[in-house]
């Protein structure tokens, strides 16, 4: 081996260990990369430009690796992949075959040529856009000008909640705590927080300030999350994730659980209500 | 009962069971699907029973309770052996009549034979136009078997297929065979088999799954479950082998709660399995060990879905998950886990027992063997129907169905279930397989074919199966939830009049993004129903959009019921019915339909009488002005 390809080899091997150390974060579940040892080098190409990625990796760890970013919703990197949003669609390319795939969960493959902006990706990230738009009219006016979004498009029909599911995840996986669920199917799917549970669990969660907050990326919250997904308006007051509970019933299940200076839930008034 | 425990068991068992029957013996056969019990067929078969008893006859004649027959809607379904005469819509009444004159008397009863187009009734089964066309390999045992005899099937040669797999074969052999065989999966996407199978066996791990799909969450589908309630031994033994070739222990046989008699039939058939030895270890004296369990399923559509019904399986939740790691590498609890549907594994005993070349001698070039499909919606004979791959359109709808009910025109037929396209007159010839039905915007689906007749509106169809589709979507991935809701608020307004020029574009937008960035197949094949009426009826939606017009007469919003004054002869029927009183008119009074207060129900078009036929559907048009103050009729 010379010493450029060893370099070469070296140098990929400290991003994925840094990738790998990334995901080793107290209280994590799923780790997804393997261990270094046991990881197997890929190559492919991202808008044309070759990468170098590990076995284990998904093709969004891999653009990133590299600088590249992709729009996320439902993905913190912390947390599950759970592949919900679709934001993170990009097109793979197999010889003659290309297929739209969602790149945080995709892992990476041998020989494949992924195009992150294609003309396909741009017009299906447009339609996502406007259909989260629909529900939640605070997404970050960059990113809907980015890809030509019209706001409008589709009925509106505003809520709180996106279904990222990331602060279910969050309280599952980092928390244990499953104070926090899905129930229903389709359109009537929601988030419900079970009264059981967050009456024993949240008034110590992250010293009371309900550490679900830091992940919804419908909120407030200037969070992580904010830096590696599409950064959304700050406007709003925190949406608390419920959404099945009627505010009454928010208040009251908050009322039972104690004593929270919660101020996001008092001042919040019900968009579209 | 004795365990068997070789080979010899099994052949010794098979001879001394065919031995016991004696085919010149009369035995009277009741049809116990689903179908046929909902038109009373255990009372008919319990009066077959006393009535015997009453003559005497009990012992010179054999009673046998059978599965689904497939002409549902002519139940109860009787047939008389050995002469094979068959009896449709038997009441426990024609009981007493049938002993005496046809099992004594050898008389046929007119009245309860099958009646032709030509006026001629017809005796046997085999020559009713309804079965005459078809091929019924897997679906043919049905009628013969009682669902609850393991002696039975093996009478008639089952378990012979497990036999030479286990003592004959290797399991790359099987596989081997599946893959000449070209089985492709008949729940839905069509998958080869075979591949999918070795897949599985060479994926690492020790324990490997083998999973029968019987959720079948198509509306107005039952194919599944009358085969699993008919024939469970027949699906068993496919699950069996296939399980050899793929080197799993465990089964599992996922039905919806919903159907208690194929969750009876199949706990019986295994209860029978394991008292011969079928089941457990060491099968047959060799060292092929397999178990089977029974899931009940909580009758989700998407659970029907495999990355959903193995994490239903695992008691969590059936909800799909993305797939790029395919079910048979990882798969129930992360171990490779091949899933079937029922049909698919009901024709792996078959394949085996006739060879490869046999079933590649069925069908067409890409689409091997049979397919059953459900065949309901406007033709004369509705029920299951077995037909090989490729046979066109036409003759299913017009050969086995009949043609359209009531001298209608034919106008679309609906493939594939609630996520299939409509394929219009234009293609009627189609030869129906796999690729095919793809090609031209559908999908074969698990095999739900409905016919619709001139009075259809394609958009309105197609709003109804987006309407189930928001229900049964799990609503977990954003294209799928949201795009299907987008779509159906776009569709109503266009059923409602208020449809907007760009309304093509959005659907089109709509359902290109679904397809590519779904997470399942539940989303990505769900514009389907949108974009194939689309694709063949454009004119249909642009009526409704650019002239209000529902050219079916369907979308309540765009149609008048109108009186025409020349013919009404004020016979005051229309007035008398119309619930809502939003009729003026009076003795000698041309009768006038009060747009304002009508609701459109229909009731007025339905009461005329035929000789008058005034009363008619507008759409899309002015609605005359009626005379002020009443016209006398003329
Ligand atoms: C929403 C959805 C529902 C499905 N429902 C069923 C079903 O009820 N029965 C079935 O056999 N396959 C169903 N499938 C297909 C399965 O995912 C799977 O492909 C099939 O069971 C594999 O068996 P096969 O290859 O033998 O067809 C469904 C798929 C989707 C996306
Ligand atoms: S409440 Fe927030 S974090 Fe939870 S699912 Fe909804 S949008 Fe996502
Ligand atoms: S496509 Fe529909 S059913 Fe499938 S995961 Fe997405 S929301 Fe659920
Ligand atoms: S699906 Fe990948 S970020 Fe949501
Ligand atoms: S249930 Fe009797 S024919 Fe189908």
């Amino acid at each position: 081996m010379s010493t450029e390809e060893r370099e070469k080899q070296n140098s990929s091997e400290r991003q994925t260990r840094r990738a790998v150390s990334d995901r080793r974060v107290e209280g994590v579940t799923q780790p997804i990369a393997p261990a270094v040892e046991a990881a197997r080098q890929v190559e492919l190409t991202i808008n044309g430009q070759a990468v170098e990625a590990w076995e284990g990796m998904t093709l969004l760890q891999a653009a990133q690796s590299v600088g590249i970013s992709i729009p996320t919703l439902c993905h913190h990197k912390e947390l599950s992949t759970y592949g919900a949003c679709r934001l993170c669609s990009v097109e793979v390319i197999r010889g003659r075959r290309s297929r739209i795939v969602a790149s945080c969960i995709y892992p990476v493959e041998d020989g494949i040529e992924v195009l992150t902006e294609s003309e396909k990706v741009a017009k299906h990230r447009k339609i996502i856009l406007e259909l989260i738009q629909a529900r939640w009219p605070w997404v970050d006016k960059e990113l809907l000008e980015k890809y030509g979004a019209q706001p409008g498009r589709f009925e509106e029909k505003t809520d709180f909640c996106i279904l990222c599911g990331l602060c279910v995840r969050y309280c599952t996986e980092v928390k244990k705590a499953n104070c926090l669920g899905f129930v229903g199917r389709g359109a009537e799917r929601q988030i419900v927080i079970y009264p059981e549970r967050a009456i024993e669990m949240c008034p110590t969660c992250e010293g009371g300030n309900m550490g679900c907050r830091s992940v919804c990326p419908t909120g407030t919250m200037p969070n992580e999350f904010a830096h590696t997904g599409p950064r959304f308006g700050k406007k709003l007051p925190l949406a608390y994730p419920v959404k099945s509970y009627s505010e009454d019933n928010v208040r009251e299940v908050l009322h039972t659980v104690g004593d929270w200076r919660m101020p996001w839930v008092r001042s919040q008034t019900m968009p579209g209500k | 009962m004795p365990k068997l425990k070789s080979l010899l068991d099994l052949e010794e068992l098979r001879k001394g069971i065919i031995a016991s029957k004696d085919p010149s013996k009369q035995c009277i056969t009741i049809c116990s699907g689903t179908g046929c019990h909902a038109y009373a067929s255990e009372k008919v078969a319990d009066t077959f029973a006393s009535e015997l008893e009453q003559q005497g006859l009990s012992e010179k004649i054999d009673l046998r309770r059978t599965g689904c027959h497939g002409f549902c809607e002519r139940g109860p379904i009787v047939v008389i052996f050995p002469d094979e005469i068959c009896y449709l819509s038997v009441k426990p009444d024609d009981v007493s009549e049938i002993v005496s004159e046809t099992l004594v008397g050898k008389k046929i009863i007119e009245r309860l034979l099958y009646v032709g187009d030509d006026g001629k009734p017809i005796t046997h089964e085999n020559d009713i136009p309804f079965y005459k066309h078809q091929i019924r390999l897997v679906f043919g045992d049905n009628r013969l078997i009682n669902p609850q005899s393991i002696e039975d099937y093996i009478g008639l040669g089952g378990y012979e297929a497990l036999g030479k797999v286990l003592f004959e074969m290797t399991p790359e052999d099987v596989i081997e065979v599946v893959k000449k065989a070209n089985l492709r999966g008949r729940g839905g996407g069509g998958f080869p088999a075979g591949i999918k199978w070795e897949t599985t066996r060479n994926a690492p791990g020790d324990a490997k799954y083998v999973i029968v799909n019987a959720d079948e969450g198509d509306p107005g589908a039952y194919m599944d479950r009358s085969l699993l309630e008919g024939n469970p031994h027949s699906v068993l033994e496919g699950l069996m082998i296939g399980a050899y070739a793929i080197g799993a222990n465990q089964g599992y046989i996922y039905v919806r709660q919903e159907y208690p008699l194929a969750v009876e039939n199949v706990g019986v058939a295994i209860e029978q399995m394991r008292e011969y030895g079928l089941l457990g270890e060491k099968i047959l004296g060799t060292g092929f060990d397999f178990d089977v369990i029974v899931h009940r399923g909580a009758g989700a559509f998407v659970s029907g879905e495999s990355s959903a019904l193995m994490t239903a399986i695992e008691g969590r939740v059936g909800e799909p998950r993305p797939k790029y790691i395919r079910t048979a590498v990882s798969g129930i609890h992360g171990r490779p886990s091949n899933l079937n549907n029922v049909e698919t594994w009901s024709n792996v005993p078959l394949i085996i027992k006739h060879g490869a070349k046999w079933f590649g001698g069925i069908g067409t070039e890409g689409s091997k063997g049979t397919k059953i499909f459900s065949l309901v919606g406007k033709v004369n004979n509705t029920g299951l129907v077995e037909v090989p791959m490729g046979m066109p359109l036409r003759d299913i709808i017009y050969n086995i169905g009949g043609g359209i009910r009531g001298d209608k025109k034919f106008k679309a037929v609906q493939t594939g279930g609630p996520s299939g396209g409509v394929i219009p007159e234009s293609l009627l010839n189609l030869p129906v397989d796999f690729d095919e039905l793809s090609k031209a915007g559908s999908m074969m689906g698990s095999g739900g074919m409905i016919v619709m007749d001139e009075d259809t509106c394609v958009v309105d169809v197609a709003r109804y199966f987006l309407d189930f589709l928001a229900d049964e979507s799990c609503g977990k991935c954003i294209p799928c939830r949201e795009g299907i809701q987008q779509m159906l608020v776009v569709l109503n307004r266009i059923c409602e009049g208020t449809g907007r020029e760009e309304d093509l574009d959005t659907l089109a937008d709509l359902g290109d993004m679904m397809r590519d960035c779904a997470l399942c197949a539940l989303g990505q094949s769900a514009p389907n129903p949108v974009l194939s009426t689309i694709q063949y009826f454009k004119e249909e939606y642009e009526e409704h959009i650019q002239n209000h017009r529902c050219p079916a007469g369907v979308c309540k919003e765009l149609i008048n019921y109108y009186i025409d004054p020349e013919k009404c002869q004020a016979c005051m029927i229309c007035m008398r019915n119309c619930p809502v009183g939003a009729i003026d008119g009076g003795k000698n009074i041309v009768h006038v339909v009060i747009q304002e207060k009508c609701t459109k129900c229909g009731t007025c078009l339905e009461v005329c009488p035929p000789r008058f036929g005034a009363v008619s559907k507008l759409s899309g048009v002015e609605i005359p002005e009626a005379a002020a103050g009443g016209i006398k009729v003329r």
